[in-house]
């Protein structure tokens, strides 16, 4: 059980996980019954249709609108609150564009990206093996020690 | 009548056909009427019968002897066949008849164009990713490694073996020889064993054909083909990548579904 921080309400802004326009935000225009809800996308490319709430992953963002709001009330307060923007700028919205690249990849993309890795591992390893070689350069009372335990020094 | 006819306008047709239908307006018989057709004499043409003819027509053959007092010649008569037909063979209509492989619709896989990167999935070239030149007449395509980055020579393919990826190289400017066909790349024969079979004489276990030995036409080619082709993948954006990109070989990783991939 998560936070009990966002509601269904007139206005949230949900995303869409499943079957038709799946993928994609929109607004709550209104609700229905227990189970439905009537939602509005005008800059997503979502036509004003009736949703199961099922369907609805709800976002921390919220558009003041009035109930039953028409979709031109429903554009217009979207693009005011620049939801656009701040959904691409939310890491959830960002991962899925993360997987969506990954999982378009061609084969040569697979392959360039493999040698970047290679490339970067190769890096990280000749990094650490100077690390390394320096630490065994070291004595080894000190290679041991933890660097930031406080240790009692006799008064002498 | 030619004097009718030169002296006539266009030719105007008696008949013509009911609403784009089969049937006519006039049947036969009336047009026979209509066009006084009964007037026209039939002339007999001669017949024009070759000598040859006449002989194959005849129920003998006139056949020369040796030997002398006996006439000089014999009259062969032709042998009836062992079964005469009873009916008339009925010859089934062939609406759509059976077309030689020469006139086989060739298609091609929409996302293989010439300068497409393909994944070899079989034979002696498996894995390797390899650039498509043409499709040759008989349907095979015509790819090529470049030889010099991943040994594979000018070869014909099968699509079926072959996977398409998205990756495209600007080919219009590789002029490709004229003589890269399908019989340019046929399995050659070695004529010595041919003629063994045929004759069926020969010893069938000698091994008569060399190993096979490159031509010079083929070298010349390949080396043309492959200057061509290095200098469209240089003055391509991802030069460097996709040379080393054809020199890599293909395989499935752990995790990946080829099902689910994009190539």
């Amino acid at each position: 059980m998560g936070k009990l921080d966002k509601f269904i309400e007139v206005g949230r802004v949900a995303f869409i996980a499943n079957g038709k326009d799946s993928g994609k935000v929109c607004a709550i225009a209104e609700i229905i019954d227990q189970n439905r809800v009537l939602i509005d996308g005008p800059c997503s490319g979502v036509r004003r249709q009736v949703c199961d709430m099922k369907r609805l992953h709800l976002t921390r963002f919220c558009i003041d609108l009035p109930h039953s709001a028409r979709t031109a009330v429903v554009r217009r307060k979207w693009t005011a609150a620049k939801l656009d923007e701040k959904w691409k700028e939310t890491s959830w919205a960002k991962k899925l564009e993360a997987r969506r690249l990954r999982t378009n990849m061609s084969d040569f993309d697979r392959f360039k990206l493999a040698r970047a890795k290679q490339i970067r591992n190769s890096i990280i390893a000749l990094a650490a093996g100077k690390i390394r070689k320096e630490a065994k350069a070291k004595p080894n009372a000190l290679r041991f020690r933890k660097p930031n335990k406080k240790r009692h020094i006799k008064k002498e | 009548l030619q004097q009718m006819a030169k002296s006539s306008a266009p030719h105007k047709p008696k008949n013509s056909a009911i609403n784009a239908s089969r049937l006519m307006k006039y049947s036969r018989a009336r047009i026979f009427q209509r066009k006084a057709a009964y007037k026209v004499k039939k002339v007999k043409t001669p017949a024009k019968k070759s000598a040859e003819k006449a002989a194959a027509a005849a129920a003998f053959v006139v056949k020369k002897i040796g030997g002398d007092k006996n006439g000089g010649e014999r009259k062969v008569y032709k042998k009836t066949p062992k079964s005469l037909p009873t009916q008339v063979a009925s010859r089934k209509v062939q609406l759509r008849p059976k077309k030689t492989f020469k006139k086989h619709v060739r298609r091609i896989r929409s996302n293989l164009a010439p300068g497409a990167v393909l994944i070899l999935l079989a034979g002696r070239h498996k894995g390797k990713r390899v650039v498509l030149l043409k499709q040759l007449e008989s349907g095979l395509l015509l790819v090529t490694g470049p030889r010099k980055l991943n040994g594979c020579p000018l070869r014909r393919v099968s699509q079926r073996y072959v996977i398409g990826t998205k990756t495209r190289i600007d080919i219009s400017k590789v002029a490709l020889p004229e003589r890269l066909n399908d019989a340019y790349f046929r399995r050659q024969r070695s004529a010595k064993k041919s003629a063994a079979s045929a004759g069926g004489s020969a010893d069938i276990f000698a091994k008569s054909d060399a190993a096979y030995a490159v031509s010079a036409e083929r070298r010349e080619d390949q080396a043309a083909v492959d200057k061509a082709l290095m200098g469209a993948i240089k003055a391509s954006g991802d030069g460097p990548m996709l040379r080393s990109y054809l020199r890599s070989l293909f395989s499935i990783k752990s995790g990946q579904r080829p099902h689910a991939m994009v190539f």
